[in-house]
């Protein structure tokens, strides 16, 4: 009887792995036949190389947009890696069982917040100072709102895998390092840390990963212009927010182009995916 | 100050939470000498070398009660520098236990932690504590090299140069040998009896052969209390206690 059972049960789980298997490979394959042959025509290099965007002039050039991305996935890396690796030093090596307690859940749950509410504060709070303070030609809408509302958005990637490399630190290394009379600071900066920094930069590769998938907190605060961003205080357009606007009425070119944008966007993270891999492959291998 | 008495418990008590693990301990340790604490596993000779650079103070919920006299210090009083006091007695674990660094970076680390910066300083450190172990002439082309390539004895050597390096008087071991086979634990011992002129070692060993061919001095420790001490000599050969004359003659453990 419970062979039989046996017998049902792992062809329907194979079919459902397969499921999300086959699902990946379609939306793939689906994207690069859409989003290829305009590629092609217009050509590669051209298509990346270029930073005109005049879809309904046929000219398709997503350089500045490339470059947008990937200066708002920098600035979200320069406040999320502070404030996340410092919070993990915190949570694994210093705090109280009971601060650990209150502190990992509720960073936790900011995981659970809907990116677009991320958004709304943004453009409630973070944009009106921005432009009181700073100024510039976004006006508030700039690269460094988003990486802000981004930056607290990637916290609890980075803190939950960074707590998790810390504290696979064997504690013979601190107690070693201890017993030589460091204190808990040194121990902490000169092994643990080194230790574990394999794992916390897979962490942030991750927050980088999402950072860049990120769309609809980003196009509420970004400002979404399409020029090559020459100061942080500038308005840019990311490769997700490009095809979540324009979406809605592209036709013909347009609309393969945008998919043509996914592919790269898709590349992106495939190459960042990869190198999470690789970085934590090698941790392994060395213990 | 009793100088020739550098470690001294005196009616030492240690709670772990509700577990009472050391009972009543009183025993000095005699300077530059081989001192050896043997005893069935749990019998709190670990407990007790942790004790004397406060390495239980990691252990949450570890309570002390009673005095524990390093050099004449009672190293529970309120002016106590941790950063001193393990600087002065310094710990051998019993699985050897470089850092994920280089050679080099492990064996400077104690300095640099103490704020020695200077590269020559540090260069001369590094050369005189591998020489200290044998290692220099092994290891002298290979300082930048991942200290965790070496084998179990070589980690377990340059665990003792890295602490030789900040230059304690004591040497407190927690079973260095057990994570190595007999020729490598038979090299630590050459070592120990070599490093004894000028250090005072206290060294846990389950192992009672190693305790009577190394140590001059020998406690037999059991459920937490200390059941016989004296010269090693005498405890393997005219025990006064029957529970030490059971252990020796193999009963338990």
């Amino acid at each position: 009887m419970n062979l039989t059972r046996d017998r049902v049960v792992s062809p329907i789980l194979f079919a459902i792995a397969s499921f999300s298997i086959t699902a990946l490979f379609v939306i793939g394959v689906f994207i690069f036949v859409e989003g290829l042959p305009v590629m092609l025509r217009v050509g590669v290099w051209k298509f990346i190389g270029s930073s005109e965007w005049l879809p309904l002039e046929g000219k398709f050039g997503i350089l500045a947009m490339i470059v947008g991305s990937i200066t708002v996935a920098v600035g979200t890396l320069v406040v999320a890696v502070p404030l996340g690796v410092g919070c993990a030093v915190y949570l694994s090596e210093f705090a109280s069982k009971r601060a650990v307690a209150i502190i990992k859940p509720s960073i936790e749950l900011l995981f659970a917040i809907p990116s677009v509410v991320y958004g709304f504060i943004g453009v409630l709070f973070i944009v009106p100072f921005m432009r009181e303070h700073f100024g510039g030609d976004g006006h508030g809408f700039n690269i460094v709102t988003a990486s802000f509302v981004l930056g607290i958005m990637v916290l609890p990637v980075i803190v939950g895998i960074s707590v998790d490399a810390l504290q696979a630190v064997p504690k013979v290394y601190r107690d070693g390092s201890l017993a030589l009379g460091a204190t808990q600071w040194q121990t902490t900066t000169m092994v643990t840390l080194k230790a574990a920094r394999s794992g916390i930069l897979a962490g942030v590769i991750l927050g980088m990963a999402n950072a860049i998938g990120e769309t609809m907190a980003v196009i509420m605060v970004v400002g979404n212009a399409v020029v090559m961003p020459n100061s942080p205080l500038d308005s840019v357009r990311t490769l997700t927010g490009n095809i979540a606007l324009e979406m809605g009425y592209a036709t013909g070119d347009h609309r393969q182009a945008l998919f043509a944008t996914g592919v790269v966007l898709l590349v992106m993270i495939m190459m960042l995916n990869t190198l999470t891999r690789y970085v934590t492959r090698k941790r392994v291998a060395r213990q | 100050m009793d100088k020739s008495y550098p470690l001294q418990t005196r009616n030492l008590n240690l709670y772990y939470r509700k577990f009472h693990a050391l009972k009543d301990v009183t025993m000095s340790v005699e300077a530059r000498t081989i001192t050896a604490i043997i005893g069935p596993s749990g019998c709190g000779k670990s407990t007790l070398v942790r004790c004397f650079n406060r390495m239980n103070d990691t252990i949450l919920g570890a309570r002390v009660e009673g005095r524990i006299l390093v050099e004449g210090r009672d190293i529970y009083a309120p002016d106590t520098d941790l950063t001193q006091l393990r600087k002065t007695a310094g710990m051998v674990f019993q699985h050897p236990t470089p850092f994920p660094l280089s050679i080099f970076d492990n064996v400077a680390y104690g300095p640099r932690v103490h704020g020695e910066s200077r590269p020559e300083e540090l260069n001369g450190i590094v050369e005189q504590s591998l020489q200290s172990v044998h290692l220099w002439d092994e290891l002298k082309d290979r300082l930048h090299e991942p200290a965790l390539d070496l084998s179990p004895e070589q980690q377990q050597r340059l665990c003792i140069a890295r602490l030789a390096a900040v230059r304690p008087r004591i040497i407190l071991m927690d079973e260095p040998c057990s994570a190595l086979d007999p020729i490598a634990t038979s090299h630590i011992e050459e070592l120990m009896e070599e490093l004894v002129r000028d250090y005072t070692i206290l060294i846990v060993t389950h192992n009672m052969a190693q305790a009577a061919r190394v140590s001059k001095n020998t406690a037999f420790m059991l459920l937490g209390e200390l059941v016989e001490y004296g010269e090693t000599a005498r405890i393997f050969q005219a025990p006064k206690d029957n529970r030490t004359k059971e252990y020796i003659g193999g009963r338990y453990g």
